[in-house]
């Protein structure tokens, strides 16, 4: 059974025994309005937790995308390079980032659940 | 500081537009359909764009009044007819741009549109250039619409018959509920076009009829994407105090007629005419989909700063990132290399002409 977690980047991630898939939440994309370029980590690279591991940019501005727990990058959504229009569609399903082999499950402990997201999420955008 | 608020706010919010303070002002930066179908709209059928934020300066009393302008603006004022608009420049005495505007001849004086930002420092410096001599109202009962995009003369013709037969870079009076408004064949969106200026009382229903004529609102967000595509100034951004319109490539504003007379920078001017410059505006396309943004450096093959980006998107109609900024004069022709550095990145890209997006304009009769 997957667990969904969220941080406060609006990042969603998506954990399936060691395997964690990353993306961004709708609300971010909201926020973002239409995106048009997408760059991604490096497969085979490692990333820490909170750390920049890509870039999203809208007609308007650029804005980081952050990696919510460490691990080694097992796969990128060339998807969303190609068509970066796909993450405004299905940001929370194929328009996910990047899959991670999570280095420490614990990192885990500290996101929030979907309904202490959208709490969050709400309270934020007010 | 209190934000103002346009005649048109509720509208906007009506319309689920996203507003943000620009120059002042609550503005909408975009609605519902977001900037890319709002450029895409603009382009295929018409926008309303809201710009009532900028100045409507306007200048009357006075025989003299034409001379005394000539000696601030570098336009040929003396043949311009009435009703006829010119782009020009209000410059410091470096011949750095101060604001970019658009003088029109009115019946009685001059109409000058002055950028939101920058109008009200500009009253007082005309005012004070035309010592006090003449009747100045800058005018804010009135409300600036500009009507946008190939359905624009249709659209507008059915709210207020009779505007298709204006030229480019014209204007004229004409009557709207009774009530008299001035419409200009102009804009900034490389479309065709129309700019109505308005009673503010009048502005909301005006709107709502040309939405009923199939026209949308357009924010601020694809107002300027458009503009970039169009390879349009836009102040504060692409041009300062320390840039001259010589410098700004803008040299096409300045009529042969006027660089050996005298008006606010011509020293710098004429001298930038004989001797050229060394910084020149030049389009610029990166060749991956990487997208450069204002203040971004620019450099040559051998890793030297040769320049900086001033402004920079995405562009919905040519689909690929676009850019616009200043090299070194002699890395300004067309195709030349140059790398932008993005995130630490050197990212290829090319010099090339501008406009982006080739412009469809009604020409008027050359009056030259």
């Amino acid at each position: 059974m997957s667990e969904v977690k969220y941080s406060k980047e609006h990042e969603w991630i998506k954990l399936d025994g060691e395997e964690a898939t990353i993306g961004i939440t709708k609300h971010a994309t909201e926020m973002l309005g239409d995106i048009v370029f997408a760059e991604l980590p490096e497969k085979g690279s490692n990333v820490d937790k909170d750390g920049t591991a890509g870039v999203v940019e809208s007609t308007k501005a650029a804005s980081d995308v952050y990696t919510p727990v460490s691990g080694e990058v097992i796969d990128t959504n060339q998807m969303i390079v190609d068509d970066p229009s796909k993450i405004n569609e299905d940001p929370e399903e194929s328009a996910w980032f990047f899959k991670l082999k999570i280095k420490d499950k614990s990192e885990m402990d500290s996101l929030m659940s979907k309904e202490e997201y959208e709490k969050f999420a709400k309270e934020t955008s007010a | 500081m209190n934000i103002k608020k346009t005649s048109l706010n509720n509208l906007h919010i009506k319309y689920g537009a996203k507003l943000v303070e620009f120059a002042g002002y609550q503005m909408p930066i975009q609605y519902k359909d977001g900037i890319i179908q709002e450029h895409k709209y603009t382009r295929s059928h018409s926008g309303i764009f809201d710009v009532s934020h900028m100045g409507q300066l306007f200048i009357s009393g006075g025989d003299d009044l034409t001379n005394d302008l000539e000696k601030i603006f570098p336009a040929d004022l003396k043949k311009l007819k009435t009703n006829q608009s010119k782009y020009s420049f209000l410059m410091n005495n470096k011949g750095g741009i101060q604001d970019d505007l658009i003088i029109t001849k009115t019946s009685d004086g001059f109409l000058i549109i002055l950028n939101a930002a920058c109008k009200y420092n500009d009253y007082e410096v005309i005012k004070s250039k035309l010592d006090n001599q003449y009747k100045l109202n800058l005018d804010e009962s009135l409300s600036l619409i500009a009507l946008q995009g190939p359905e624009a003369k249709n659209v507008l013709n059915k709210v207020i018959p009779g505007c298709d037969s204006l030229k480019f870079m014209n204007g004229n009076n004409h009557v709207y509920k009774n009530e008299k408004v001035y419409i200009t064949r102009s804009g900034y969106t490389g479309e065709d076009g129309f700019e109505i200026s308005i009673k503010n009382s009048d502005a909301e229903t005006f709107v709502e009829s040309l939405i009923e004529n199939g026209s949308k609102l357009i924010g601020l967000g694809a107002r300027d994407t458009l503009r970039m595509e169009a390879g349009l100034c836009l102040y504060g951004n692409d041009l300062d105090n320390d840039t001259s319109p010589i410098e700004a490539n803008l040299k096409w504003a300045i009529p042969k007629s006027r660089i050996e007379t005298e008006f606010v920078g011509s020293e710098v001017l004429k001298n930038q005419f004989q001797s050229g410059v060394k910084k020149l505006r030049v389009g610029i396309k990166p060749d991956s989909k990487v997208i450069a943004r204002g203040n971004t450096k620019i450099y040559n093959d051998k890793n030297q700063e040769i320049g900086k980006v001033t402004s920079g998107t995405f562009g919905p109609s040519v689909e690929h990132p676009i850019a616009m900024g200043y090299v070194d004069n002699s890395y300004s022709t067309v195709n030349t290399k140059i790398f932008l550095e993005v995130r630490g990145k050197k990212i290829p890209a090319n010099i090339c002409n501008l406009p982006f997006y080739k412009k469809n304009y009604v020409k008027g009769e050359i009056n030259v």
